[in-house]
């Protein structure tokens, strides 16, 4: 017995459809869309996420065993033996990432008819904008993994679209050609994991792949663990697909807020909780991603503790964040609801740093160096406040939302492993470290740049900076108390709410860790207070007391060398597998050139050599053209005589 | 007898180009157009007769007694109506794509080059609506009289050298092929009467060794022309030369009769010879699949890199052919439709860049998105198709292809989804360059600065069909794929091999 | 008479046709050797007609043919002569090795 019956529910398809509906309308009308387009864009949005509130309302109203609902729309193929249809999970978990994306989603579009106001295709824009919803719904509302992947493959579009979206710009161009591509290394693995579960359990869906998940050998699921691992590196950047997040943020900031930072990059991370089945029965699996997340974890952080582009610190520390879930997720158990809990809020408060980013690159004539910002506290106040509150938020400062999110993720970790746990605090430390960093230079501290009235001894840039328009700072706003509140309200709520679908087998038991009192009686909780304090002195003394900050970036010690440059991420990649690759398809090129084709045409050369040689006998002598023909009759007679005599 | 559907169907395209002929020339492109949507629907209706209706329409005449040969059309089965589908689908998109095509010396005109599209379709309509070998073999060889004249009467500079080249070829295969034919019409002969049609032949034992060198003539006949690494290399050469309308055509349909060709012969009749192969026919399509994508990512030339492409993917259509599930081999039949079609599309757009700019060098182009943006957007969808993207029909062909041979060959079949990752480099990588970044000077002076050399309706018209149908069977594969199932399990039947059972459900 | 005497005399007459092809020059005089040779052939027909024939009658099979060959030469004659006139009337020679020009 679950909700199909109910038609909110039985009209589920409408989500999606909904917002593809507005991308093609978008899409094929282009410029002509070009005055309401992003009115259109919003609108459809928005109705998805009324759509999915009530669908939210419905199921939270409902008994909890009924809540879980499947919704079969039509059948997509049924070919031998494979049974596979177009059919809409909505239960306990997608319904929460219906409303973050619809929800965060929406605000990102208000905020876009602001940001992208002075695009000439900004319609095409919505419209790209639509299609990633429509996707990425698609992604956590499907009811197998094939239909998932199509979602999956779907937001690799939009998001490529949207990367190189100014495509003018050549770097735009590449980052969203490398998105692409390393998403789809990821992708392979998606595909064999798939045709694995295809010839051990026969089918993708959920309910049957779970159902059979405890009698999949331990090697095979452990196979599948690790394929499904690889798609989640490729799409939520995680160690060794890490390297195309960074360049990403060529695109245009509300893309980075909705998609590298909100939604898409954590559909690593929902796959993996989805899977918990399989991961729960296949340990070897479960600990390779926590251990590609603690890296990651640390990885993120270390980058964005020495970049100078904004946004390049924050993708830096969007991968670190989503190393904490991705722990989780490995970790397993109650920690699944610790890491859909810190996606949730990460996607609150992250979203809320990154346009708040963009609302200070609005005002600084789309500068992202902040040795060249400082001091900017003053002109916009309202982005530096909500800036401010996601600052608190992913610290961890007490009560604010990622406080609770990471606290527990840090609690589960010890309960796991020390030198995880460890990792895991360090983390916390190197977040607010990095953090403060970014703050004191955006905000605070000595302005490094000038009015465009003011005398300019030391030839610094100039800029006007002013607050962004209500259409950019209302989504701030609303993220902001998001980024306060969402922890606490969600804290005792969430675990029990996803407990169904995290451990299935035990539905009536409840082990979900500490409630508001406990977080604060946990040793762990005070020392990775302490830590966290520690780190926002360290950003102090490095960054703070109106320190003078270079505008050129000085001479870096190695540690921010490495950082700067990404870990060498790109370094290795080229060197140890684009290079000796793109060689190699020369080299192919070649050789079909060379070699395949020059024995064909060289065959061809050789039969006409060889003609241009016998053709000498044609010597148009009518004699020894007879001559040859008696020779030839006599041959002949003499073969047949003697074929008579033997 | 009841009234022969299928040549009627067959030999209205021929009618036309022969109607072409006599009328006078200012209205000929359109009369040639009438022909071709005449053909379309009724292409149309009879497959939907014949799969919804469920009506026979198989015509059995004998032709020359003393060969055994018979004039027998049909019966149209999934794998005969996909690709009766996607040839009478495409043609018509394909004539209003090359309305204005003349041949450089303006020596011949558009008329002829309608009349020889239609005498292609014709023949190739015949070719896969056969249901005898000699029959098959006649109008298999007999495409390439037409090809031969589209190609060196309208291509480019090196035309004559790409038409020779192509006829070479392809005469190789056809005079293989011929000795096969006889051969197995001598075995047929042997064991009983002497007939050509299918279902006699399927009753001849070939289980010898000259079975195995009949089954392995064909076999190269089909790789010839499909084609695969190393015979392969007139395809890029043809494709360069063509006009992008001949070499969609060629590409499209022309060379599907290699992949018809290997599960209509070669698996049909010679069972137990496939099966033997299977597995290196496997090996030999994967190493196709990565050559041809290997070699078009380093491609100069905008019609060499989608003729590599397609080398590529009928690597992909021989693994799912000889990798003896229902689902690969559907999911290989499903592939020959939509290649069609993704195929057509990109060699379309990038007729059309040619069009404009006067060269197919990559390197010519830069920006062109800027000031052709429609023209961007449709070989964007034509290569996101050609990549597989969910969404098209070519994914789940493609998935099809993987996930189902996955089942006989773990190793090879886990080393071809490399192939998902090359197909974006070759597909992304040239998109980036020819239309992303700065608008380059070239660019500007051929396409003039604004988006008023962007597409116009007349091309519109010819891609887009195209692409819905494309973007339609990706999402709503199964009206299609049911049909194609149900050969493809008759097929396994023929081939006495039996689906690899999931190991869970076999334990239950 | 022994047929085979007709059969000697047929191989004569062909011996000495193709001789003379391959030795003179003179277009005319090769072409009556191809002549000699045709009705050496047309001399072995009639002959085996005959031997075929044997005791039971009379056989026209291999006569008709020797006139189908008749009709044949005739007919290469008149198309030969008139070659061979022309080149002559161009080239005021009826030497065969002087017409070369048929070749690669």
């Amino acid at each position: 017995m679950d909700l199909s019956h109910t038609i909110m529910f039985s009209y589920a398809w409408l989500l999606i459809a909904i917002p593809l509906a507005g991308a093609t309308i978008l899409l094929l009308l282009g410029s002509a869309a070009k005055k309401w387009g992003h009115w259109l864009g919003t609108a459809v949005a928005l109705a998805s996420f009324v759509y999915g509130a009530c669908l939210f309302a419905e199921m939270f109203l409902a008994p909890a065993e009924q809540r879980a609902t499947d919704v079969p729309v039509y059948t997509l193929i049924d070919v031998g033996t494979w049974h596979v249809t177009f059919g809409l999970l909505i239960d306990q978990l997608s319904v929460l990432f219906i409303l973050l994306i619809t929800g965060v989603g929406s605000l990102i579009h208000i905020y876009s008819i602001g940001y992208m106001a002075h695009d000439e295709r900004r319609s095409r824009f919505f419209g790209y904008l639509n299609l990633f919803i429509a996707a990425m719904l698609l992604l956590v509302t499907a009811d197998s993994y094939l239909l998932m992947f199509f979602g999956w493959e779907g937001v690799g579009l939009a998001s490529y679209l949207l990367i190189s979206f100014w495509q003018e710009r050549p770097a735009a161009a590449a980052a969203g050609k490398k998105a692409f591509v390393m998403n789809r290394i990821g992708d392979l693995g998606v595909i064999l994991a798939m045709s694995l579960l295809f010839t051990t359990v026969g089918s993708v869906q959920y309910s049957e792949v779970f159902a059979a998940a405890n009698r999949i050998p331990v090697a095979t699921a452990t196979l599948i663990g690790f394929f499904l691992l690889l798609g989640a590196c490729g799409k939520s950047a995680q160690v060794p697909l890490q390297a195309w997040l960074l360049d990403a943020m060529e695109g245009p900031t509300p893309v980075s807020a909705l998609i590298h930072a909100a939604t898409m990059v954590t559909a690593g991370v929902y796959v993996i909780t989805r899977s918990g089945a399989i991961f729960d029965h296949a340990p070897a699996a479960a600990t390779g991603v926590v251990i590609v997340g603690t890296v990651t974890m640390l990885a993120g952080a270390w980058i964005g503790t020495s970049k100078d582009d904004i946004k390049k610190a924050l993708a830096g520390s969007t991968m670190s964040q989503i190393g904490y879930m991705m722990m989780a997720a490995g970790i397993g158990g109650p920690a699944y609801a610790y890491a859909i809990f810190h996606l949730l809020t990460h996607g609150f408060f992250k979203a809320n740093m990154f346009l708040g980013a963009g609302s200070v690159m609005h005002g600084m004539d789309d500068d992202v160096n902040m040795r060249r910002m400082g001091g900017l506290a003053k002109f916009m106040r309202i982005t530096t406040v909500t800036f401010a509150m996601g600052y608190l938020a992913i610290i961890g400062f007490p009560l604010f939302s990622g406080f609770f999110s990471k606290d527990h993720i840090i609690v589960a970790a010890f309960g796991y492993n020390p030198v995880i746990g460890i990792c895991a605090m360090i983390g916390a430390l190197i977040t607010a470290y990095y953090m403060t960093r970014m703050m004191l230079l955006t905000f605070y501290g000595k302005r490094r740049w000038v009015e465009p009235q003011e005398a300019n001894p030391n030839r610094l840039p100039v800029r006007h900076p002013h607050e962004s328009p209500l259409t950019m700072t209302i989504p701030l706003i609303v993220l902001a108390l998001f980024s306060i509140g969402a922890g606490l309200l969600m804290n005792h709520w969430i675990g029990q709410w996803l407990h169904p679908v995290t451990d299935p087998a035990h539905p009536h038991e409840v082990t979900f860790g500490e409630g508001l009192i406990e977080a604060f009686t946990n040793p762990l909780a005070w020392i990775t207070l302490v830590l966290v304090a520690i780190g926002i002195g360290l950003g102090w003394l490095v960054f703070g007391r109106n320190r003078d900050i270079p505008l050129e970036a000085p001479r870096p010690n190695l540690a921010e060398q490495i950082g700067r440059n990404d870990l060498y991420g790109d370094a290795i990649n080229n060197a140890a597998v684009v290079h000796p690759f793109l060689a190699g398809t020369e080299g192919v090129a070649k050789a079909d050139e060379g070699i395949i084709d020059g024995v064909a045409v060289g065959s061809a050369g050789v039969i006409g050599g060889l003609s241009t040689q016998l053709k000498r006998a044609q010597t148009g002598y009518v004699r020894s053209y007879a001559v040859t023909m008696t020779a030839g009759v006599i041959v002949v007679g003499l073969v047949l005589i003697l074929g008579q005599l033997a | 007898m009841s009234f022969p559907l299928l040549t009627v169907l067959a030999v209205l395209p021929l009618f036309g180009a022969a109607v072409l002929l006599i009328v006078p020339k200012p209205m000929a492109r359109q009369v040639g157009l009438v022909f071709a949507l005449a053909t379309l629907v009724l292409g149309v209706v009879t497959a939907l007769l014949a799969t919804v209706g469920g009506r026979d329409f198989s015509e059995t005449l004998v032709w020359i007694k003393t060969f055994g040969a018979h004039w027998a059309l049909g019966p149209v089965d999934g794998l005969a109506l996909v690709m009766v589908l996607a040839t009478v689908i495409l043609v018509p998109f394909l004539l209003i794509a090359e309305w204005n095509t003349v041949d450089l010396d303006d020596k011949w005109s558009a008329r002829i080059y309608f009349a020889l599209v239609l005498v292609t379709e014709s023949l190739a309509l015949f070719a896969f609506l056969a249901n005898d070998l000699l029959l098959f073999y006649v109008f298999f060889e007999a495409t390439l009289i037409p090809m031969y004249f589209l190609i060196g009467g309208f291509g480019g500079k090196r035309r004559g050298y790409a038409a020779i080249k192509f006829l070479l070829f392809g005469l190789g295969g056809g005079l293989i092929m011929l000795a096969a034919v006889v051969g197995a019409g001598a075995m047929s002969a042997r064991q009983g009467t002497l007939s050509l049609l299918y279902s006699d032949l399927r009753l001849v034992d070939f289980n010898n060794g000259f079975g195995m060198a009949i089954f392995v003539c064909f076999l190269i006949a089909f790789a010839l022309k499909n084609p695969m690494v190393p015979f392969h290399t007139w395809l890029p050469d043809a494709a360069e030369e063509g006009t992008p309308g001949s070499s969609a055509l060629l590409v499209g349909v022309l060379d599907k009769l290699g992949t018809f060709g290997m599960i209509r012969v070669c698996l049909e009749l010679f069972p137990d010879a496939s099966r033997q192969a299977g597995q290196i026919m496997v090996l030999l399509g994967l190493i196709s699949m990565i050559w041809g994508a290997m070699a078009a990512i380093a491609q100069k030339n905008l019609m060499r890199m989608i003729a590599f492409t397609s080398v590529s993917h009928f690597g992909f259509i021989v693994i799912g052919i000889f990798s003896f599930t229902t689902v690969s081999l559907s999911g290989a039949m499903f592939y020959m439709f939509g290649h069609a079609f993704s195929t057509a599309i990109l060699f379309l757009a990038a007729g059309f860049l040619v069009r404009r700019r006067g060269t197919a060098e990559i390197a010519a182009y830069g920006g062109v998105q800027k000031v052709a943006p429609m023209l961007a957007a449709v070989f964007l969808i034509g290569g996101l198709s050609s990549l597989a993207l969910p969404g098209f029909s070519s994914f789940v062909a493609e998935f099809m292809v993987i996930a189902g041979s996955f089942a006989r060959h773990p190793i090879l079949a886990g080393i071809s989804s490399i192939g998902v990752v090359l197909s974006a480099m070759y597909i992304l990588g040239t998109y980036q360059k020819v239309f992303t970044g700065p608008v380059t000077d070239q660019v500007v002076n051929t396409f003039g600065a604004d988006t008023r050399r962007d597409l116009s309706w007349r091309e519109r018209i010819a891609v887009g069909p195209l692409i819905a149908l494309l973007l339609f069977f990706g999402f709503f594969p199964q009206p299609l794929l049911a049909p194609i199932a149900d050969t493809a399990a008759t097929t396994m039947h023929q081939v006495g091999l039996a689906d690899p059972t999931p190991t869970l459900k076999g334990n239950n | 008479m022994s047929p085979e005497n007709y059969l000697i005399l047929s191989a004569i007459l062909f011996s000495i046709g193709i001789f003379g092809v391959m030795v003179r020059r003179n277009a005319l005089v090769a072409f009556m050797s191809i002549e000699l040779m045709l009705n050496a052939s047309n001399l072995a027909l009639v002959t085996f007609s005959n031997m075929h024939a044997g005791n039971s009658g009379f056989v026209l099979d291999g006569q008709i043919f020797a006139f189908f060959v008749m009709v044949v030469a005739a007919a290469e004659v008149v198309v030969g002569l008139a070659i061979i006139v022309s080149i002559f009337r161009t080239r005021r020679s009826a030497s065969v090795d002087d017409a070369s020009l048929l070749k690669f």
